[in-house]
């Protein structure tokens, strides 16, 4: 009690300069497309970090918080690209140093041969060093039908630095949330050192909508009132095929959107307006090979 | 006997913390860093062995150090070379080296006189290390 009342004197903590941490998390609001529990999370471990720096100025020590994560939903919701965001939060925090991102996958870390896989594995933590480590389908580390796969001796060397150099450097596990799941039954010592697990739901088709608009504006295009209609259409013959990959279908999409407009330009022969270079037509879109299967 | 080599060999040992900051240094500059060991401390032997591959593409100094304790740990009592290179376009050269450990005991050198012809002399150093065997030498 009395602990508190001296607390709750006219003691308030200095606040530091802004390190500009909540810049980054407003941009990620607003950049980024629905993901509404994504950027809640973001919020949360921002406000963590915000608050740990603030009690270690006030002397108030305790562990420093735990930070690596896991990064669960289907290609193309945004993993890597909150990944960035989050290295950036990161750094401006302090609790990372240069907050840079080196994103790797099995092949980067697992070797060919006998003793090939504990120096490879060390390269790549070694240039991660001061940044984020965003490891891409990392179940594929673990193959259960091969007991003596070279991938078991990366994690145990992945295990070993996530917990003795927890200041120099995070992980982010990046995959499909089923087989992840499966990953960390048979890896229990993984999952115990992942403090935070964020799930990416896939995008609905309004959102699939809003997105193409927003990679247009920055590309300098936009839809002409059919074209949206086309698209909307596109998107669910899309989304029901099998290689359907959110927004990254969107972004090869509009490349193809985009070719086609062109070749429509040129062949017109003749001088074009401003606009005409801008908007993409529906009938860019309707020649779409999802249009000839029904 | 306190062997000296390299940069910064008027100074007493670096302690972590000062090879982490030249390591900043090297990074800032864009060199390559590598470790190597031996147990022979002779002046003229070049040949250093090296803890694994030249580390490239690093950002952080953590990452040298992390090795050099693991070369440490296999190495307690050889010296320790950290050297870092600019493979930059007209440089391509050693930038800086200094030692970063040493054995335990450091027995020295001994000076030997050759006389010949004409009551000339000819003088040499020998380190005492290399008594022993290569390999089995600093151990007690
Ligand atoms: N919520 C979003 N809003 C806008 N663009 C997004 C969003 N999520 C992803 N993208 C874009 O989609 C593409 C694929 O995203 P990425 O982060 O690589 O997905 P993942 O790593 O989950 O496969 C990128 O070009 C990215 O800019
Ligand atoms: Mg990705």
């Amino acid at each position: 009690m009395s602990q508190l009342e001296s607390a709750t004197d006219t003691e308030t903590t200095a606040l530091e300069p802004d390190p500009g941490v909540w810049e980054v998390v407003g941009r990620l609001d607003r950049e980024l497309v629905g993901l509404a529990p994504v950027k809640t999370r973001v919020r949360e471990i921002a406000s963590l970090l915000v608050i740990d720096r603030l009690r270690r100025q006030a002397g108030l020590t305790s562990e420093p918080p735990s930070l690596h994560m896991c990064f669960t939903g289907s290609p193309g919701t945004g993993k890597t690209t909150v990944a960035l965001r989050m290295a950036e939060i990161l750094h401006r925090l302090g609790y990372s140093r240069k907050g840079h991102l080196i994103s790797v996958s099995r092949d980067d870390l697992v070797g060919q041969y006998v003793g090939h896989t504990a120096p490879k594995t060390r390269e790549v933590l070694k240039r991660a060093m001061g940044g984020v480590l965003f490891i891409d389908e990392a179940y594929y580390l673990h193959r259960p039908e091969n007991e003596r796969d070279y991938g078991q001796e990366s994690i145990e060397i992945l295990l070993q630095v996530m917990e003795n150099h927890r200041d120099d450097l995070v992980v982010i596990l990046a995959g499909y949330k089923d087989r992840m799941d499966t990953f960390f039954q048979s890896n229990p010592g993984m999952k115990s050192r992942i403090a935070h697990h964020l799930d990416f739901p896939d995008f609905t088709e309004e959102e699939l909508v809003r997105i193409a608009d927003l990679m247009l504006e920055q590309l300098m295009y936009c839809f002409s009132e059919s074209a949206r209609q086309a698209f909307g259409d596109y998107l669910r013959r899309r989304m029901r095929q099998p290689q359907f990959a959110n927004a990254r279908s969107v972004r090869n999409a509009i490349d193809r959107f985009r070719l086609r407009q062109a070749r429509r330009l040129v062949e017109m022969g003749r001088p074009l307006s401003r606009e005409e270079l801008m908007v993409i037509d529906a009938e860019d879109i309707l020649k779409s090979r999802v249009f000839e299967v029904t | 006997m306190h062997l000296t080599q390299g940069t910064f060999s008027y100074l007493p040992p670096l302690t972590d913390e000062e090879i982490a900051a030249q390591v900043r240094y090297c990074l800032t500059r864009g060199w390559s860093l590598n470790l190597e060991f031996t147990d022979d401390p002779h002046p003229r032997n070049v040949y250093w062995e090296m803890w694994g591959l030249p580390m490239f593409d690093l950002q952080d100094p953590a990452a040298v150090l992390h090795e050099l304790q693991r070369c440490r740990q296999a190495h307690p009592d050889k010296y320790i070379k950290l050297s870092a290179f600019d493979r930059s376009k007209g440089r391509q050269t050693t930038t800086l080296s200094f030692i970063v450990q040493r054995p335990p005991e450091e027995p020295g050198f001994r000076l030997d006189r050759l006389e010949y012809a004409d009551r000339q002399i000819k003088y040499t150093i020998y380190p005492y290390a290399t008594d022993e065997p290569a390999g089995k030498r600093y151990r007690h």
